[in-house]
């Protein structure tokens, strides 16, 4: 099993989650975030006080995957989420050691 | 026998045998009388009946110090609560609604005497302790107070709410100097002292006088001006209180601010505000409430009342679009933040002006306080480097200066405006010339500012060693909210 960690821009959330339907994932979990990668900041001004804002906001998706899945899960949401400028954000793979349904007490990748 | 030929020869009668000069004599000697009879009618009409209150003025007093009210809670409590951060709110919409409680208690308890009751030229006497004498259980009798118009009363309940009012927002707004880092037990020492020893007398230098039916002839003026505040004396203007209230809170701030020492983080962490659009209603409390605080000092429904409200309307509306477009220019973004600030600048200038200048000296004065005050929020502040938290000084205090400054410009009929009473035996009008009256606001602004300096000094020096001024660092690390009042704004 293998758990996608995404930060994408906050508007492409409603077509990767669709995205992700049609190759057949079935849940998500997302977070607010905030973060920078090489998108510059902005700064605001408050009547005499100037911050440097380098943090812009995002959103994290945690996707659990059977591995079969992972490939076809990755294309979605890179085709979907990219706009070609900086700032879309990256994705990361990491291996998932256990998962288990609570309700039905479900483990591996049956739990997904 | 002479006198009776003369008598019929006035009457047009002819020569009178000697019982006609029986009569004749009579109706001499009543009209020898007559005048006699005319002056007892003349008397009875020299001492008219004593003014009774009129109804629209007392109405319209009522819902002038109904506004006043809404500009302190919630008007000032949340534009200044939208600036901090989000665990530091409540602690400032405590600061300023205990305070403003505590004042006017304070206020109806001894406040009101010692400024408004004849003592010295510097502060009031005791006549009027504990409202004494504003209202006469024994005979159910309701005092009356003066106004601007001879003749014209309201009842002194109404002068005392409306006045009270204006004496607890005032030292509400010192509450953005330190705020984020203030005990609130010190906030609240501070505020009372400051009241006592710093508004009560400059409320009655500036504002007390014995009122225009104290001045029925020339005999008397000498006496009754020597009764008067000191800075009323000297000729000084102020329709709504630009010296007693703004001047006063902005200088209080600045020193508070510098004693009380900068917040942890300032100029290296973020301290943003938290919510603009808090700010923004609370600007715009301000705005609606401030009619009543400006064109409520006319202390009467009428022209006076009429033309500070389009003052403060027309001088309000120029200043915040004066701030937006001069950060427009400055700064590529106009902001709500400074939209917001512009309307207070300009509120605060024309208060002292709003009565006394005419209508484009009003829009004159707003399109200059938008662009002075900017340059109180940002240059000015950096070069005094004190951590005056909310800008009091730099809206307040240099708003307060200019519009006091300007008003001695303004008012002159030359210039549009209304003019000064130059006689208040027969309340005749005219006008000083420009630079003496600007001399004069100048001296008014000038003991002001020592005055409160003084006063300022102390309350926060006493609060100190009291209380200390200063919350621990680690509570303010956390935040006033939590450690000063154990509640959290926002669940979230």
């Amino acid at each position: 099993m293998k758990l996608i960690t995404a930060v994408i821009k906050p508007f492409k959330l409603d077509e990767v989650r669709l995205a992700l339907a049609d190759v057949g994932v079935q849940g998500l979990t997302v977070t607010e975030v905030k973060g920078f990668g090489r998108q510059r900041g902005h700064t605001e001004l408050y009547r005499g006080a100037e911050y440097q804002v380098d943090f812009l906001p995002k959103v994290k998706l945690e996707i659990a995957l059977d591995d079969a899945q992972v490939s076809r899960a990755i294309d979605a949401i890179c085709k979907v989420a990219r706009t070609g400028k900086i700032g879309d954000g990256k994705l990361f793979v990491t291996d998932l050691s256990q998962a288990i349904r609570i309700r039905t007490g479900e483990s591996g990748p049956d739990a997904l | 026998m002479n006198r009776n030929n003369n008598l019929a020869l006035l009457l047009g009668k002819r020569e009178l045998g000697h019982g006609r000069t029986l009569v004749s004599l009579l109706v001499m000697l009543a009209f020898m009388f007559l005048p006699l009879l005319a002056s007892a009618q003349e008397a009875a009409a020299a001492a008219p009946p004593a003014p009774v209150p009129n109804k629209g003025d007392v109405a319209w007093m009522l819902v002038s110090t109904l506004l006043v009210i809404m500009m302190a809670v919630p008007g000032l409590a949340l534009f200044y609560g939208g600036l901090v951060r989000s665990k530091n709110i409540l602690s400032v919409l405590m600061q300023v609604m205990v305070g403003f409680s505590l004042l006017v208690v304070l206020w109806c308890l001894y406040g009101y005497s010692l400024a408004f009751s004849e003592g010295n030229a510097y502060v009031g006497g005791l006549s009027r302790l504990f409202l004494n004498g504003v209202f006469d259980p024994a005979t159910g009798a309701f005092a009356n107070a003066a106004t601007f118009s001879k003749g014209v009363v309201i009842p002194e309940i109404v002068f005392v709410a409306f006045q009270g009012t204006f004496a607890a927002i005032t030292a509400c707004l010192i509450v953005g100097a330190f705020a984020e880092r203030i005990r609130f037990s010190a906030a609240l020492i501070v505020m009372v002292i400051w009241f006592t020893i710093a508004y009560l007398p400059v409320a009655h230098m500036v504002w007390f006088w014995m009122g225009p039916d104290a001045y029925t002839s020339a005999d008397v003026v000498a006496d009754m001006n020597s009764k008067a505040g000191f800075i009323w004396q000297m000729g000084a203007l102020d329709f709504a209180g630009g010296t007693v209230v703004h001047i006063n809170a902005g200088v209080a701030g600045l020193i508070g601010a510098i004693m009380i020492g900068k917040r942890i983080g300032y100029g290296k962490e973020a301290m943003p505000p938290h919510n603009l659009v808090l700010t923004m209603i609370g600007a715009s409390l301000l705005w609606v409430g401030w009619f009543g605080f400006n064109a409520g000092s006319a202390l009467e429904s009428g022209n006076f009342a009429a033309l500070a409200f389009l003052n403060t309307f027309s001088a309000t509306a120029a200043a915040c679009l004066s701030w937006t477009l001069i950060e427009w220019a400055l700064r590529k973004h106009p902001s709500m933040l400074g939209a917001a600030s512009g309307a207070v600048a300009g509120l605060v200038a024309i208060t002292p002006a709003c009565g006394n200048v005419g209508l484009m000296g009003a829009i004159i004065i707003g399109l200059l306080a938008g662009v002075v005050c900017f340059w109180g929020v940002t240059g000015l502040k950096k070069l005094i480097g004190a951590d005056d938290a909310l800008d009091v000084f730099g809206v307040h205090g240099l708003g307060g200066i200019l519009g006091a400054l300007l008003t001695g410009v303004f008012n002159n009929q030359a210039l549009g405006g209304p003019g000064l009473v130059t006689d208040w035996v027969t309340a005749s009008v005219g006008s000083a010339p420009i630079m003496a009256q600007v001399l004069i606001q100048a001296k008014a602004v000038l003991i002001t500012v020592v005055w409160t300096s003084i006063g300022s000094f102390i309350a926060f020096k006493v609060a100190d060693l009291l209380v200390g001024l200063r919350v621990p660092e680690d509570e303010e690390r956390e935040g006033l909210d939590t450690t000063s009042h154990g509640e959290r704004a926002y669940s979230a």
